[in-house]
């Protein structure tokens, strides 16, 4: 990207001036080198954003920004319904609800290290993952429905996990206003045999190492030491979230020009958020939310049945769930003023900072988690959201690492068998039925997740907790 | 099944998250087809494919864009739900109406090894044309 085109706000912030159609400004978070190679679709695809009808205060980027589908990767947006405003499937993305669960569990690297092979095939075979693998659950039409409509909560009633889980989800488990009824046949019948699988390209399960803490009392709130295990499971709402985008993104390119719409770009396509057409995606949308969330508790139930068999002393116990691909109403304080808004976050996390009663009560004094996935061979981290991220970008942070290189350039560059052998003599035990699969997420395909963490901190965006280094790595 | 497969030729274009297919055929048929075999190519390599079993997919849409991209989601739909991979396409257009019969077989993953599922086709970078010389392109981003 051309430097020459921003304005620079500070050390980290940059700017990109309204112009032509740009109702607000485009705000863009990283350094200068992270900035000059960020790719000028993001720069296009950001001022897109820009002007659309309703936005509030800016189109934000974060530092892990790159060139999405209609908004940017690491896009934030956010418009109010009463100014005009819309929701838009492609600012949600088919990915619907995708989102880091991390756990607690319970035991220290070195209880694991002798079972580890085990843990790690055990994993493997009871979480489906990839192409044409599906899982043991299989949903009628009410039970999906109800899945929709409850969400983790219904997961938990229907006996995968416990109770008290849901406390440390994002909504406590269950999104509100699910509208079912508006969710497709063809959806439906896509996610019926689904549930409990992780997907593929960047989705997994990990089982992690605390490796560093950097800040202590934050740590302490979110129970983290230094050696600690956890288990992070990436992954969203499945065939149901990418058939619902795949459904309304069609019906919002169809309706544009009813709603007076001019999209430079299709993929932008949108519906005002008070029209039947917004509507009724915002119920479909919030039912596949719910179904994320549902199933990410079935996989974390999965994982704890490998632990019982595996590691009897390991009592997996979450720590957070929160999703990156959403669009929520929030309150928000724009102008000195609060406004109701529907904010967009495609490939960014939500990032309260401390007090707010979104936080569950014995985390609230530090902050929100903030669950950042990195690739197979690097780091994740815990960040806490932080009070200055609402004024910088309706409290937002950045996601994960982001791609630096394409699937097809990585498959040239890596093979997937070379890049298990050499992650396992680093003590990083990958399994994957595709080695194709593999060598297109390769470690060095992804930007330095250090450095995009780094940037969110020192910017404000949110500030970091913990390092997190994989020790088995699930993938499709 | 098609004896336009010589003519027309695909390749992958960069795309930093996603990835890029482009196509040029002599026709708007054969084009079709060339984009169905540069998505199965996300998947696995379409000559790995056998031809055991045949669907048939419809669709229509008010543009040429518009209808390639229902055409490449249906496709993806039929993959996800059949869990099936296609290797060979005959496409028939009338208009904005779209009959095939596609050729394929159960996901393999020993042999197919497959990357990554499709989550669905998008409208970025979308176009559909007919070129000078009389031949069609045509691309579209998939998200992945």
């Amino acid at each position: 990207m051309d430097l020459d085109r921003l304005e620079q706000d500070s050390e980290y912030r940059w700017r990109i001036p309204p112009a032509g159609k740009m109702r607000v400004p485009g705000v863009l978070y990283g350094d200068r080198e992270q900035l000059r190679a960020m790719d000028n679709k993001v720069y296009e695809q950001l001022s897109n954003v820009a002007a659309l009808p309703g936005i509030v205060g800016a189109a934000y980027a974060m530092p892990d920004a790159h060139w999405g589908y209609g908004f940017p990767i690491g896009g934030v947006a956010a418009f109010d319904a009463r100014g005009g405003g819309i929701v838009s499937a492609g600012g949600v993305g088919f990915d619907i609800s995708c989102g880091v669960r991390t756990l607690h569990a319970g035991v220290q690297a070195a209880d694991i290290e002798s079972v580890k092979s085990d843990l790690a095939n055990d994993l493997c075979r009871s979480i489906p993952a990839g192409m044409g693998r599906r899982g043991s659950i299989v949903l009628d039409d009410q039970q999906l429905d109800a899945m929709l409509s409850g969400g983790a909560r219904w997961a938990v009633a229907s006996g995968y996990g416990d109770p008290k889980d849901l406390e440390r989800i994002e909504e406590r488990g269950c999104i509100a206003d699910p509208r079912p009824e508006y969710v497709s046949d063809r959806a439906k019948h896509r996610q019926r045999a689904e549930m409990g699988t992780l997907g593929s390209g960047n989705h997994y399960l990990e089982i992690q190492k605390v490796e560093q803490i950097f800040w202590p009392e934050a740590a302490s709130a979110y129970e983290l030491a230094e050696e600690d295990v956890l288990v992070s499971i990436h992954c969203g709402s499945r065939g149901l979230g990418h058939q619902i985008g795949t459904d309304y993104l069609r019906e919002m390119v169809l309706a544009a020009p009813d709603f007076g719409l001019e999209l430079s770009d299709r993929e932008l396509a949108c519906a005002p958020i008070h029209s039947d057409l917004g509507q009724r995606y915002l119920g479909a949308m919030r039912s596949a939310m719910n179904c994320a969330l549902a199933n990410r508790q079935i996989i974390a139930h999965l994982a704890r049945q490998v632990f019982d068999y595996r590691v009897p002393k390991a009592e997996l116990s979450l720590l957070f769930d929160v999703s990156h691909n959403i669009c929520k109403a929030e309150a928000h304080v724009v102008d000195g003023q609060e406004r109701l808004l529907h904010v967009h976050r495609k490939g960014a996390t939500r990032a309260f900072g401390p007090g707010s009663d979104q936080i569950p009560a014995q985390l609230r004094a530090a902050g929100q988690p903030v669950l950042i996935g990195g690739s197979m061979g690097t780091a994740s981290y815990v960040l806490a959201g932080v009070s200055s991220s609402e004024a910088l970008a309706l409290s937002s942070a950045c996601h994960g690492a982001g791609r630096s290189m394409s699937r097809r350039q990585a498959r040239r560059s890596f093979q997937g068998s070379r890049l298990v052998r050499e992650l396992a003599q680093r003590g990083i035990l990958i399994r994957s039925p595709s080695m194709r699969g593999v060598a297109e997420e390769a470690p060095s395909a992804y930007k330095d997740v250090d450095t995009v963490v780094d940037i969110s901190d020192r910017a404000g965006l949110a500030r970091k907790v913990a390092r997190l280094v994989p020790m088995i790595c699930v993938k499709g | 099944m098609s004896a336009r497969e010589e003519t027309r030729t695909w390749e992958h274009f960069e795309h930093e998250a996603d990835i890029g297919l482009r196509a040029q055929a002599p026709s708007r048929e054969a084009l079709f087809e060339a984009m169905a075999a540069a998505l199965t190519a996300v998947v696995t390599e379409p000559s790995l494919v056998r031809p055991e079993k045949e669907l048939s997919i419809h669709c229509e849409a008010p543009d040429d864009a518009l209808l390639l991209v229902d055409w490449l989601n249906a496709l993806i739909y039929e993959m996800a739900t059949q869990g099936m991979v296609f290797g060979a396409w005959r496409v028939d257009l009338d208009g904005q109406r779209l009959d095939a019969r596609v050729c394929g077989e159960a996901v393999d993953r020993e042999r197919h090894q497959p990357a990554v599922e499709i989550k669905g086709a998008t409208y970025t970078a979308l176009a559909v044309e007919k070129l000078p010389g009389g031949d069609w392109a045509g691309q579209c981003v998939v998200d992945v």
